[in-house]
């Protein structure tokens, strides 16, 4: 199985390929991708030297150009597509219709991913995807079980990509706009999903509220430490029950599902996390590397579990909807 | 200037079958909307429960003048809804696309894409005229500019505008009624038919903020855009999208009416809004291209 890793700098990209990725998947300083923080990502001329490094080291470079192009302003994203293509790129992951019509009449020798941002979870939407512009692989919906994949993966002629680290979106992606119901930024609009800058912590006698653009999306009490507001992962009322009612604050780990999902047929494995330091992504490529290549050895999920133990940071981790019980 | 024209989008909630037909005979013969949209488009576990009224709401529908639009489920994914949408999509009458699996299956005859599906651009809305798109209904968080730019790119569509109720935010793959009633959604005992408006989700300083419908969040608040016809029709917006709430919902299409024909002032029709049962309070920041939350202007 191809291992996928993230890079938001150029340094990043070296690391990864240097710590074992297969493949390192990356964007352009714009609004072109759907990781558009400040201090991120690569400008045409990164790329293509990052694109020659991966490639002289045996890795590859598959090109996020993942958000929707906006209405009356679509140059940036034919642009960055055109760049990716001159630049080498292994390929190119879209979402937009636009950007992948794009890519299929004017690069069709660029191999085409469909992004997750797509949201494509039945044979039916990915075979159109496949007919309509020759995509060639498609990252899965972080809700589908391994199960369904398996089923998936029986009705269809492409590649599945599957999520199995990092953050973790308990919304079908692609499809969700809390973020700019509050901020009046999203993923789709704008690559950025509860931005920095409307975030807020306020403190009073009872403890610390933290909100996004006014809205309490938790609350701690003094002395508890802080999490970041991430809108669909906050604690809410609803009825008379308070609590986390999205999602609990955990990030994905299927390491224990390397091999369920081998057994189900995908492709490649995919770690989340383009906003990610230098240090981080050489840790968790590094183990899954060694994962990967244990779980294609034939080890057991709970060997696999083993070498992947040193990653929780301390947080809470979740198997998310590759388990049925999630829903 | 060609009067604006009003659509009664799909219902998102899990009503029992009595009150859809009670709601619909009502819609057939007193709202002034031309065109209604049936059907099921949030979760296809309640599909069952709904299928065997429907028939007889198009027929009371059609015979009311209405044009019917079938629904299709925006979120598909087992092979009965699969095959739900594929028979959905051979049907005659006008169909209404919500996810991409059902494109392929409408074999480029006329449909209406929903605000579910990702037309964020004049390229992509080009795209889908060219597989059969008659109407299109962009994503809720385009403003009515973007809106306008996408349809001066795309003039072989009609464009509409979701224009009244709570907002459909996002889906998801798991339940949140069931999450919260402490079950999981393969067993989730259909606890969302418990709120006819979805349920208001506050935060922990109490501010109303979203709405659970199953596996559907929502705004709290209620989307109420009020434009003056002149500017929909600077923006080649020709319809007027309402969405289904358990208030009067034949009062809010003769609001919006007599505001289009410039009986009522924005003003006064807000007012008429706000005097219904509505679920939250009237907010239309996605339409000034701002926060969607933001409260309507002088509600």
């Amino acid at each position: 199985m191809e291992l996928v890793c993230p890079a938001g700098t150029p340094a990043t990209l070296r690391a990864a390929v240097q710590a074992g990725a297969d493949a390192v998947y990356c964007g352009f300083r714009d609004e072109t991708n759907a990781r558009n923080f400040p201090g991120l990502n690569f400008s045409p001329q990164e790329m293509a030297e990052g694109i020659r490094f991966a490639h002289g080291n045996g890795a590859k470079v598959l090109v996020a150009i993942n958000t929707f192009a906006r209405a009356g302003g679509t140059d940036p994203w034919r642009k960055a597509a055109d760049t990716a293509a001159e630049c080498g790129a292994d390929a190119v992951i879209a979402a937009d219709i636009a950007v992948l019509d794009h890519m299929a009449s004017a690069h069709p020798g660029t191999r085409l991913h469909l992004s997750v941002q797509a949201a494509a979870a039945t044979p039916e939407a990915i075979g159109f995807y496949a007919e309509a512009f020759g995509v060639r692989r498609v990252v899965l919906p972080r809700v589908l079980s391994v199960q369904e994949i398996a089923a998936l993966n029986r009705a269809i002629e492409v590649e599945t990509e599957a999520f199995v680290f990092g953050g973790l979106c308990v919304m079908v992606e692609g499809r969700c706009h809390l973020s700019s119901y509050a901020s009046g930024r999203s993923p789709n609009l704008n690559g950025v999903c509860s931005p920095p800058e409307m975030v807020s912590y306020d403190e009073d006698a009872t403890g610390t509220a933290a909100r996004l653009s006014g809205f309490t999306i938790d609350r701690y009490e003094p002395g508890e430490p802080a999490g970041y507001p991430t809108l669909c992962k906050g604690r809410f009322k609803a009825g008379d029950k308070a609590g986390y009612l999205f999602e609990d604050p955990v990030s994905l780990n299927a390491g224990s599902m390397i091999v369920a999902l081998k057994a189900a047929g995908v492709t490649a494995l995919k770690i989340e996390g383009r906003q990610r330091g230098k240090g981080y992504v050489t840790e968790v490529v590094r183990a899954f590397r060694k994962a990967v290549d244990a779980a294609e050895k034939g080890y057991d999920p709970t060997e696999i579990d083993g070498i992947l133990a040193g990653l929780s940071e301390g947080g809470r981790q979740t198997t998310g909807a590759y388990r049925k019980i999630w829903r | 200037m060609p009067q604006i024209g009003l659509t009664l989008g799909p219902l998102f909630f899990h009503w029992p079958a009595e009150r859809l037909r009670n709601f619909y005979n009502r819609i057939a013969d007193e709202a002034p909307v031309e065109r209604v949209h049936v059907g099921e488009v949030v979760c296809g576990k309640r599909m069952p429960f709904s299928d065997p009224v429907w028939p007889e709401i198009i027929e009371r529908l059609e015979r009311g003048g209405k044009q019917v639009v079938l629904s299709t489920l925006a979120a598909p994914a087992t092979v009965r809804e699969r095959k739900a949408i594929a028979e959905l999509c051979a049907e005659d009458r006008l169909v209404e696309i919500n996810d991409i699996t059902a494109l392929p299956a409408r074999k480029g005859r006329p449909f209406v894409t929903g605000p579910f599906l990702n037309v964020y651009n004049e390229a992509t809305a080009r795209f889908l005229v060219r597989h059969g798109a008659a109407t299109i209904c962009p994503p809720v968080e385009l403003s009515l500019e973007q809106v306008g730019t996408i349809a001066a790119g795309c003039p072989q569509a009609e464009f509409e505008v979701f224009a009244f109720g709570r907002l459909p935010l996002a889906l998801s793959g798991r339940c949140y009624h069931a999450r919260l009633h402490g079950l999981h959604k393969d067993s989730c005992q259909f606890t969302c038919e418990q709120d006819p408006d979805g349920l208001t989700v506050d935060t922990l300083d109490d501010q109303s903020f979203l709405a659970i419908n199953g596996v559907q969040t929502l705004s709290a608040q209620v989307h109420a855009v009020l434009a003056y016809p002149a500017e929909f029709s600077a923006r080649h917006i020709s319809r007027l999208r309402l969405s289904p709430h358990g208030c009067d919902m034949v009062e809010v299409a003769r609001t919006y009416r007599a505001f289009l024909d410039g009986r009522q002032d924005a003003e006064q029709a807000r007012f008429v809004l706000s005097c219904l049962d509505l679920p939250g309070s009237l907010v239309d920041g996605y339409a000034r291209g701002e926060a969607g939350s933001r409260p309507a202007l002088t509600a």
